[in-house]
């Protein structure tokens, strides 16, 4: 075990520099106290009640099967496949963030990099229930991995549906250790300020005997700057493998070489757009305003406004090839969307992805928390819809009319995806309440102490 | 501030924990590899029967052929269990008045006038050794008419006294053979001989005989899930 004497003043900030110390102090106070904000009751009690209504959920589909949804020919992929698509996206704001912004010194980064990464995590999570949920065999997804078994039978290669799982796979681990390990030095300062003995056991356990030597820095750098490396193809990897359950299908409207960048793009939009709904409230609420500042909001609002483009750029390429190919199936598919039974849908989504991000354009509005936080939710409205609109609407009319049929949602349907919103906030709440929500050792890295007497970073 | 520092007895910990994780999961896939395993928890199963019947004395000793009683072996799906009037052909002379075979007389009820069981609907209560799931659709006559003999599966039946599975009869240990089938063909004059040997090389002599009977067995999930 490290001597007490490499103690490094990161952990425990050096005597008369406020700037440090009040880092510590802002984040640490809120995991420290007694009694969280009243908005965190409230909250952990809407998201606990519709974590109640997840299980409830699944257990009525594990006991009936899963007919209690509106999956139904022509449309077998329905609301699970959606959700898992929706849940896959928000994630990648996180990964953005903590490896491509690292990997380009965006040190605005370090004041929602933490939080942005559990969001993936909660994320991740969300989306791999669905696709457990949806193969309707509960005690059989483990045949979506390649285990050795007295079957002899093994995945279908070939199949994007299994690429996904790995891409799924290796996202979430490489999140989580990229999550974790930032966290260590946060974890290190957790441990030594706590005074109750379960606190110190479990912060100390999970901290893993960090004392902040400079070896350990140096080696703790490396690592990081590794790991962003590894993270950084995952940004553009995982929702590309995604998009080829549609693209390499040859449904019209799925059948697009446009779909892995308009899928990262949009994944990218709806992730920035989670970030902000939660940014907002979490920095009101536990006093971060000195931290997460509206800056680092504005900054957010744009990347929003410049993904919104792009989706929106996507949505109109993908009405002029289908002009432009000449092919009457892959016309009428999209024609379907904009004017066809599931109109309304379309037109929703582009309300809210293309229309509402344009307020950006006004300084005004992207200082404006009121503004940020409702043009997020919004945006996760429009992106859930476009996962439906890609999904219902190609599905429900396909080459032959005589097969063709409409989509109608279940309230059981509907009680799964509340309730998987349920699960993530209730995740979140958690992480908010117990572990360190900004990463401090990197905010006090750019803090102006840091660089009093020159920068040596 | 005073830091906390784990007392020095729990770097002990460290280490079994690490050991433990270490060698946990190499410890819990072995057990599941062996012990989950249907060569480990399926092949060897010897029911009781309800009545002593030796296969090694019928078969081995006596030299009664498979099909006598398993009639329906090369016809139809299921090998038939015989009738209790099939044992009573020797059965009404021979040990007649034996005790062990006091349910076989009384599922019987043979009438000397015709010479025949009368036929009360009252089965001998024989226990299922190979029994696949329901969800597997075994046929024998597809196997036994190609030239799978009855000792690729069943083994040595005419040397057990109680008979037993010898094989997993396992998914993968159906696919081992439908995917390499030459290693269990013969003759299908010979598919009941529990001792016939290949001349000269097993594998060569199944090749010769799978080209010579066209034999590709299918692979697709419904040739066995229907």
């Amino acid at each position: 075990m490290a001597a007490i004497s490499d103690v490094n003043p990161f952990v425990q900030p050096p005597k008369g520099d406020n700037d440090f110390a009040r880092v510590t102090d802002n984040v640490s106070r809120i995991a420290e106290v007694n009694r969280p904000p009243r908005a965190w009751y409230i909250a952990f009690g809407i998201s606990t009640s519709l974590l109640g209504l997840f299980g409830i959920s699944v257990a009525y589909l594990f006991w009936e099967g899963i007919g209690i949804w509106g999956n139904m020919n022509p449309s077998y992929w329905g609301f699970p496949i959606v959700n898992f698509v929706f849940w896959v996206g928000i994630g990648h704001a996180g990964t953005l963030i903590s490896a491509i912004l690292y990997l380009m010194r965006q040190t605005w980064r370090t004041a929602i990099n933490r939080f942005a990464e559990a969001m993936t995590i909660f994320a991740v999570i969300c989306a791999a229930v669905f696709p457990g949920l949806h193969v309707g065999r509960p005690w059989l997804p483990y045949w979506m991995f390649p285990i050795p078994n007295q079957m002899q039978m093994w995945p279908q290669f070939r199949s994007p549906l299994e690429w996904d799982v790995f891409a799924v796979g290796t996202y979430a681990t490489v999140s989580l250790l990229f999550w974790y390990m930032g966290m260590i030095p946060d974890l290190a300062t957790f441990r030594d300020r706590s005074t109750s003995p379960l606190r110190r056991a479990l912060y100390g356990a999970f901290a893993m005997g960090w004392r902040g030597s400079s070896r350990q820095w140096h080696r703790y750098e490396r690592a990081y700057l590794l790991l962003a490396a590894l993270a950084t193809p995952l940004v553009l990897s995982v929702h590309s493998v995604v998009s080829f359950d549609f693209a390499t299908s040859q449904m019209p409207g799925w059948h697009t070489t446009i779909f892995p960048p308009y899928f990262v793009a949009g994944a990218i939009f709806g992730g920035f757009a989670m970030v902000v709904t939660l940014a907002v409230p979490a920095r009101q609420f536990f006093g971060l305003k000195r931290i997460i500042t509206i800056n680092h909001l504005e900054l957010m609002s744009k990347i929003i406004l410049a993904t919104g483009m792009m989706v929106g750029y996507a949505y109109g390429m993908e009405f002029f090839i289908a002009w432009y190919s000449g092919s009457a199936y892959e016309g009428f598919a999209l024609l379907n969307r904009a004017v066809g039974p599931f109109a309304w849908s379309y037109w929703a989504m582009i309300f809210c992805n293309v229309v509402t991000p344009q307020v950006f354009w006004f300084k005004s509005m992207r200082r404006n928390v009121w503004v940020i936080f409702f043009v997020g939710v919004l945006v996760n409205i429009g992106m859930w819809f476009e996962r439906f609109v890609i999904i219902v609407t190609s599905g429900s009319r396909d080459f032959l009319p005589a097969s063709w049929g409409y989509f109608i949602p279940t309230a059981w349907d509907f009680a799964t995806l509340a309730g998987s919103f349920g699960l993530f906030f209730t995740l979140f709440l958690l992480f908010c309440r117990y572990l360190p929500m900004v990463a401090m050792a990197e905010v006090k890295a750019f803090v102006p102490a840091a660089h009093a007497s020159g920068d040596h970073h | 501030m005073k830091l906390f520092v784990f007392p020095r007895w729990t770097n002990k910990i460290r280490q079994i924990a690490g050991l433990g994780l270490g060698v946990a999961p190499l410890y819990l896939t072995a057990i599941v590899w062996y012990g989950f395993s249907p060569k480990t928890v399926d092949a060897g199963y010897m029911p009781k029967q309800p009545i002593p019947y030796s296969h090694q004395l019928h078969v081995g000793e006596l030299g009664i052929d498979c099909k006598y009683c398993h009639n329906t072996v090369d016809k139809a799906a299921h090998a038939a269990v015989p009738s209790t009037a099939t044992c009573m052909n020797c059965h009404s002379r021979v040990r007649a008045k034996s005790p062990k075979l006091e349910l076989l007389r009384e599922s019987c009820e043979w009438s000397d006038e015709t010479r025949t069981c009368r036929d009360d609907g009252k089965p001998i209560p024989w226990v299922k050794v190979h029994d696949l799931p329901d969800y597997v659709y075994f046929n024998h006559s597809a196997h036994v008419s190609r030239g799978v003999g009855c000792v690729s599966c069943h083994g040595r039946v005419d040397q057990m006294v109680e008979v037993y599975q010898k094989e997993p009869l396992s998914m993968g240990w159906c696919l081992d053979c439908h995917r390499a089938p030459e290693q269990h063909l013969r003759p299908v004059s010979e598919v009941t001989n529990m001792t016939w040997q290949a001349p000269g090389d097993a594998v060569e002599f199944g090749t010769k005989l799978r080209a010579e009977n066209n034999i590709n067995p299918p692979e697709d999930c419904s040739t066995c899930h229907r």
